[in-house]
């Protein structure tokens, strides 16, 4: 009987590292932007995206949706009001997606091929914890905060925050009446990621979406067209395991 | 509470590995867990339990070394470890600083075996 160590010096997500790769090489091979939505429950994801599907879709964008839930399809159905093409995934209990989730349902959309389309929207489990590990292959990650969480909420939760490429702060429309300190947010926000982009936005008025279909359109614009794109530092969110 | 599915996948890559030690029995195993990984110790070492048992790595230990946030500053050029989570900025000249160097890893870093071979292959 020998005793020894064997250096491994592996990623322990390796496995979903490497697919999550090679979704984001086929989405950008497709000229996909894809975005992966990530915040507490309730914050109001699901009618963020509903607003920002309908209007990229009377646009004239194609756009569509994953759905993660533990559990129910009622965030997909929905969703599927916007007239975009949603599919729900059911985690059964895990937290979080996964790449390879992802990856199983890109195929066998009724009617819908995915590499025709313009934006591809994730909408994670509601949680702003176990998200941040899991690199699904986006492109843009985005972390989500309402007014009525309180706004220290991204020093809470550092890992989801720092990991961020935009923030998106919602319900603006309530600010007001819910006493929402807007400055102590977005400095809360920055002290955790600095020169995030971060929207104010209410997917009830319409408020601030302008300015965030905008970035869309310029982010998927440097996708497509801009040569840069190529040498592009792809981020931060999963650094140290690339 | 995503430990179970971590030290899930820590359990299989040790697996993996053992392909080159047939019978041999995992002691310990090391991890390298970044204080920005969003990983709590106290859940792995829990999930650790549940997760290796019945398999090659039951009973063996859980050592779990937490990397610091380091960030590396552009306006002086240096790099150094954050004082607190709740406030990224530079710990020599203090301007905010969003290049995250280490801090985030989750990495098997080594494993300890007891091999019924004798000869090294």
């Amino acid at each position: 009987m020998t005793t020894r160590i064997v250096e491994l010096r592996q990623g322990i997500l390796k496995k979903n590292d490497e697919l999550a790769r090679g979704l984001r090489s086929r989405f950008e091979g497709a000229g996909i932007l894809v975005l992966n939505l990530v915040s507490s429950p309730g914050t109001g994801k699901t009618a963020f995206l509903e607003r920002t599907l309908r209007e990229l879709h009377s646009r004239g964008s194609r756009v569509a949706a994953l759905v993660g839930d533990l559990e129910t399809d009622n965030d997909a159905r929905r969703l599927a009001a916007s007239g975009a093409p949603v599919r729900q995934i059911n985690t059964h209990g895990i937290c979080h997606l996964e790449a390879e989730m992802v990856g199983k349902h890109l195929e066998g959309w009724n009617g819908v091929e995915v590499e025709q389309l313009d934006y591809l929207f994730i909408e994670n489990v509601g949680n702003l914890v176990c998200p941040s590990s899991y690199d699904l292959g986006e492109r843009i990650r985005v972390a989500l905060l309402s007014v009525t969480e309180g706004e220290d909420k991204p020093l809470k939760y550092p890992t989801l925050f720092n990991s961020a490429d935009a923030a998106v702060i919602t319900k603006m429309d309530i600010a007001e009446a819910v006493g929402f300190d807007r400055e102590a947010a977005l400095r809360n926000i920055r002290e955790i990621r600095p020169n995030i982009r971060i929207f104010e936005t209410s997917a009830k008025t319409a408020a601030g979406m302008d300015v965030w279909l905008d970035y869309l359109a310029e982010e998927k614009a440097l996708q497509v067209g801009d040569p840069r794109f190529q040498n592009r530092d792809l981020g931060h969110h999963t650094g140290a395991q690339r | 509470m995503h430990e179970l599915s971590i030290v899930s996948s820590v359990v299989e890559n040790v697996i993996d590995s053992l392909e080159k030690y047939p019978g041999a029995r995992v002691t310990e195993v090391r991890l390298k867990v970044g204080a920005l990984a969003a990983v709590v110790e106290d859940s792995l070492q829990f999930c650790y339990g549940i997760a290796t048992d019945d398999t090659p790595l039951e009973g063996s230990r859980l050592v779990v070394n937490i990397v610091p946030v380091t960030v590396h500053c552009n306006a002086c050029g240096e790099e150094g470890a954050i004082e607190s989570l709740q406030s990224f900025r530079c710990p020599s000249c203090g301007e905010p600083a969003s290049d995250v160097r280490h801090g985030r890893e989750l990495e098997i870093e080594a494993i300890e075996i007891e091999d019924p071979q004798e000869v090294k292959q």
